[in-house]
């Protein structure tokens, strides 16, 4: 099943909630922090919201800036 | 021996419930290392420190957080909303960066122009109130204009940061009038942002009394970055302290320092 990741068209595995997303792409939920099809998703809840074809994720962390 | 430094008194800086003992805040980005940045943040002795918001990257996550080299325990992280020119975008940015957990501060960036990076005042405030309203304790970056301070203020913003010249541009603080009068007329704190390219620029702004100072390329594209993080480190306690001292009136012609009775026939 075909989703959108920060812009690029990722594989996961049909049914995978936003928890095993980020454990396929080997990220720390800890982290990062999840947008799903724009809304927030809070890490308790990341195991709880199950991903379906063509959802638009965003997953953002801090980097160096001014 | 009293020292001038001992003879001043200065209250630490607060803003939105946070107290700060340094008054110069740095940023993150542009260095040309991670191990550089750490020392030249050292130096600086700044406590609050902005980071930006960006996509990870999925192919190498692990060296590209700027949180890999900063101790979120020492520093105050302030996220800002660069790169956003709209309120919209700036609102997305600060939630997310609001989620990752540190702490309910934004430097509130909505730009309006890519060529000078100046801010669109008008997404500024928009964005500003929905933040303010959400809870947010904003620092908005925005022109040296009163006017637009003055409603940030009244927006509910928890500091004004008006710009010293265009951000990365090394110009140093072009309006001194305006950023003193946007102090003068202010009841929060007013930090100057952006612009200043060396040491004499951070004294001198900070010479105009304003609460403090956030630079980044300043101290990050020096060509020795911890040495000028140094630098700014004493112009940002020399300028306050000048301010706090109290100049001497300016004069169109001069005063003789010596005894002008006593001379020879």
């Amino acid at each position: 099943m075909d989703v959108v990741i920060n812009g690029e068209r990722r594989q996961v595995t049909p049914g995978a909630s936003l928890l095993e997303v980020l454990g396929q792409l080997k990220l720390d939920p800890r982290a990062v922090v999840v947008e799903h099809n724009r809304r927030i998703v809070r890490r308790p809840a990341l195991g709880d919201v199950k991903v379906s074809e063509g959802d638009a994720i965003e997953l953002v962390h801090f980097v160096g800036g001014g | 021996m009293t020292t001038a430094v001992e003879t001043i008194r200065d209250e630490p800086l607060t803003i939105g419930g946070r107290t700060f003992q340094s008054r110069l805040m740095v940023g993150t980005g542009k260095y040309p290392d991670m191990d550089t940045m750490v020392r030249a943040i050292e130096a600086s002795g700044a406590e609050v420190v902005t980071v930006a918001v960006r996509r990870v990257n999925l192919d190498r996550s692990k060296e590209s957080s700027v949180l890999h080299f900063l101790d979120p325990k020492k520093i105050f992280l302030l996220a800002n909303t660069a790169g956003c020119y709209t309120a919209a975008d700036a609102i997305r940015y600060a939630r997310l960066a609001r989620e990752a957990g540190f702490n309910d501060f934004v430097k509130l960036e909505v730009i309006g122009d890519e060529e000078t990076l100046l801010p669109d005042v008008a997404g500024l405030l928009e964005a500003a109130k929905v933040l303010v309203q959400e809870g947010f304790k904003v620092l908005a970056y925005t022109n040296e204009d009163l006017v637009t301070a003055l409603r940030l203020e009244d927006a509910g913003c928890a500091a004004v940061m008006p710009l010293a010249s265009p951000i990365g541009s090394g110009l140093g603080l072009l309006n001194p009038f305006s950023v003193r009068t946007i102090k003068r007329r202010l009841h929060v704190p007013v930090i100057v942002d952006a612009g200043v390219g060396t040491a004499s620029d951070a004294c001198v702004t900070m010479e105009q009394g304003v609460d403090g100072i956030l630079m980044n390329t300043a101290i990050a594209a020096a060509q020795d970055p911890v040495a000028m993080a140094q630098a700014m480190r004493l112009a940002t306690i020399a300028g306050r302290a000048a301010y706090l001292a109290g100049r001497m009136p300016r004069r169109e012609v001069a005063m003789p320092s010596s005894p002008t009775r006593g001379m020879l026939d």
